[in-house]
């Protein structure tokens, strides 16, 4: 640009608009041909032509109402059972047979969901809180901080989390309940998270904004939270729709190994346990709840899959 | 490369300390007296009793048994199981047997992964591609009980085709359809791998060149695309032991592999604790050096690693 043009000089006597004329509050009022436009957005627009979400998201919602009013689908008591019944076929009312016990194997699958479907989810939440505080102060404070946190994060890395559970459900074999095996499978799998956000964070810290809200004196912690955190946690949130699915199926492992929950729960693993003997003369007491333990984790990891690829720019040019 | 591996070894020294202390902090929280509960109902000699804290270190700071936990691993000294039986004993007759299983399990994977993802990243979005990510994303979602158990009742009971439990001395023609279910879960992370990898290879510009030099898709696709898109799934071949470890305590107990997961298997469901935690100990220690080699492999194929700090 040059300031040569003839009646554009700087002498001219109105070169700047009287305020009367033209009030600052009009310059918000700028209008902008663009659609509005962010990480998030894109991502929705992204999210709302694939089938796959829309798969995904009923089926979890499906699985979510089961856990919840499990006695909306069967009207059948799980625990009323028929030893005469034993290992038989489907009968009217009885769509998928009887267990070992008699009991109706639709019903204990029903019943069964909102075990799995709990133990998911304290998993996740314990695995995010973990992951967030060690992976976001290990990120951005560096120095011996992040020294500290990232060693203490490969140490428990180094031990596969089911064997970790199985030693630490071996030892409190007394306390065997939902929150305990929560605990058990969560303790050793939130390091792959806070990698995840470590890396995140070291990224976004170089950003402009961060440097300005330092120049306009906001606290670092505050920098953090406010300013660093929002804008790296999207890899998070697909690690753990992911990491939801994973402690579903850590979970139906330890039951199906005897060192998850007791018999008189009632779980998808634990049905397992009890069916893998009988696989020969009655596989329906075994294949259906295998069944169930698979859809709900592939519900949940083909909507980690697709919420990835819509926040990912770089995935959705590898499709 | 010296200074490189020289880093590496340094850095997995507090790993294995600090993993090796953990594990041997969660028994010795175990509630309970050790001890004591090796006489069940009947009221023990306090003599006696004595005697045996002194000779299993029991009476001596935390920090004191576990050095002399260290130090024994250090001299091959694993632990002794349920049964009284040394635990290295039982891991030198049981391991040719796993290591059988799991060197056909990482055959199986790595050929038929690497082909079909190499097929499917080429021709992306075709039919082959499609049909390889569904089943690819329903291996990854079966547990591999699962997909045990279905192997078993389809391919063994129902068709005939394989033994369903393995025979005595566990012969090759046996361990197949145990490696196959093995290979399963670590197959379909290697095909996603290896296709994107290979998408992603196959629009950088020296593949262009070496297209523009004239030389043959025969060429261009197993020496510049597949060979630069390998790395990643090198890197993968750690956490996949990892995979391979529960996977292999779960398989070998289905189909009665006599291998090193199954006396594990077996240790967890006879609620065997210090049988477990040993067995535990020696897969962790295990995996600890495979990632290590791995990383020390990394370090080879790729230069631009070794220099980063």
């Amino acid at each position: 640009m040059s300031n040569n043009t003839p009646g554009k000089q700087p002498s001219m006597p109105h070169f700047v608009a009287p305020l009367e004329d033209a009030p600052l509050g009009a310059v918000d009022s700028v209008k902008v041909a663009e659609k509005k436009s962010n990480l998030w957005i894109d991502a929705w627009r992204d999210l709302r032509v694939r089938p796959m979400f829309y798969i995904s998201a009923v089926l979890i919602l499906l699985i979510v109402t089961v856990a919840l009013f499990p006695s909306l689908f069967t009207s059948i008591d799980p625990r009323e059972c028929i030893l005469k019944l034993s290992n038989s076929g489907p009968v009217a009312g009885h769509p998928l047979g009887f267990t070992k016990q008699g009991c109706d194997v639709f019903a204990r699958i029903v019943f069964g969901t909102s075990t799995s479907l709990s133990v998911g989810l304290i998993v996740t939440l314990l695995v995010a809180v973990l992951g967030i505080i060690f992976g976001a102060l290990a990120g951005f404070y560096g120095g011996w901080v992040d020294s500290i946190l990232s060693r203490a994060g490969d140490i428990f890395f180094s031990i596969p989390y089911i064997l970790a559970a199985v030693v630490i459900m071996s030892v409190l074999s007394q306390f065997r309940n939902v929150f305990v095996i929560s605990l058990a499978i969560g303790l050793f799998a939130w390091p792959s998270t806070a990698r995840i956000l470590r890396s995140e964070v070291l990224r976004v810290k170089q950003s402009d904004f961060v440097m300005a809200a330092t120049a306009l004196g906001l606290s670092k912690f505050r920098i953090l939270l406010r300013h660093v955190l929002p804008n790296s946690i999207a890899p998070v949130i697909v690690v753990t729709t992911i990491s939801l699915a994973g402690a579903i199926t850590a979970e139906a492992t330890l039951s199906f190994l005897g060192v998850g929950l007791p018999p008189t729960f009632m779980s998808w693993g634990n049905e397992i346990s009890t069916a893998q003997v009988d696989l020969r003369t009655a596989p329906q007491t075994l294949i259906y709840p295998s069944l169930a333990l698979s859809i709900t984790v592939l519900s949940f990891i083909m909507l980690g899959e697709v919420v990835r690829d819509a926040l990912d720019p770089k995935a959705r040019a590898l499709r | 490369m010296t200074g490189y591996i020289f880093r590496r070894l340094l850095q997995a020294i507090p790993v294995f300390l600090g993993t090796t202390f953990l594990i041997y902090f969660m028994v010795f929280a175990m509630p309970g007296d050790p001890i004591l509960a090796l006489f069940g109902d009947k009221t023990p000699n306090p003599a006696l009793l004595e005697q045996l804290r002194e000779q299993y270190h029991l009476n001596e700071p935390f920090i004191l048994q576990y050095w002399y936990y260290i130090s024994g691993i250090f001299q091959g000294d694993l632990g002794t199981s349920f049964s009284g039986q040394p635990v290295a004993d039982i891991l030198l007759k049981t391991f040719p047997v796993t290591l059988r299983l799991a060197v056909l399990a990482v055959l199986i994977e790595l050929i038929f992964g690497i082909a079909v993802g190499l097929v499917s990243g080429l021709r992306k979005g075709g039919i082959f591609d499609a049909t390889f990510l569904i089943i690819s994303l329903v291996l990854i979602s079966l547990p591999i009980f699962v997909i045990a158990f279905i192997a078993q009742f389809f391919l063994g009971i129902q068709l005939e085709l394989f033994r369903t439990t393995v025979g005595n001395g566990a012969p090759i023609q046996d361990l197949i359809l145990p490696a196959i279910v093995l290979a399963s879960i670590n197959f379909a992370i290697i095909v996603r791998l290896t296709r994107s990898s290979v998408i992603e290879t196959s629009s950088l510009d020296f593949v262009r060149t070496a297209y523009g030099k004239g030389l043959s898709r025969n060429r261009v696709v197993p020496v510049h695309i597949l060979r630069n898109s390998l790395i990643p799934v090198v890197t993968s071949l750690g956490a996949d032991f990892g995979v391979l470890i529960v996977g292999a305590t779960v398989t070998e107990g289905i189909f009665n592999v006599p291998g090193v997961g199954n006396t594990l298997y077996q240790a967890i469901i006879r609620q065997q604790g210090p049988t477990v935690v040993s067995f535990v100990t020696v897969m962790v220690i295990l995996y600890l050096i495979v990632n290590l080699l791995v990383d020390l492999l990394y370090g080879v194929l790729d230069p631009r690693i070794r220099y980063v700090k």
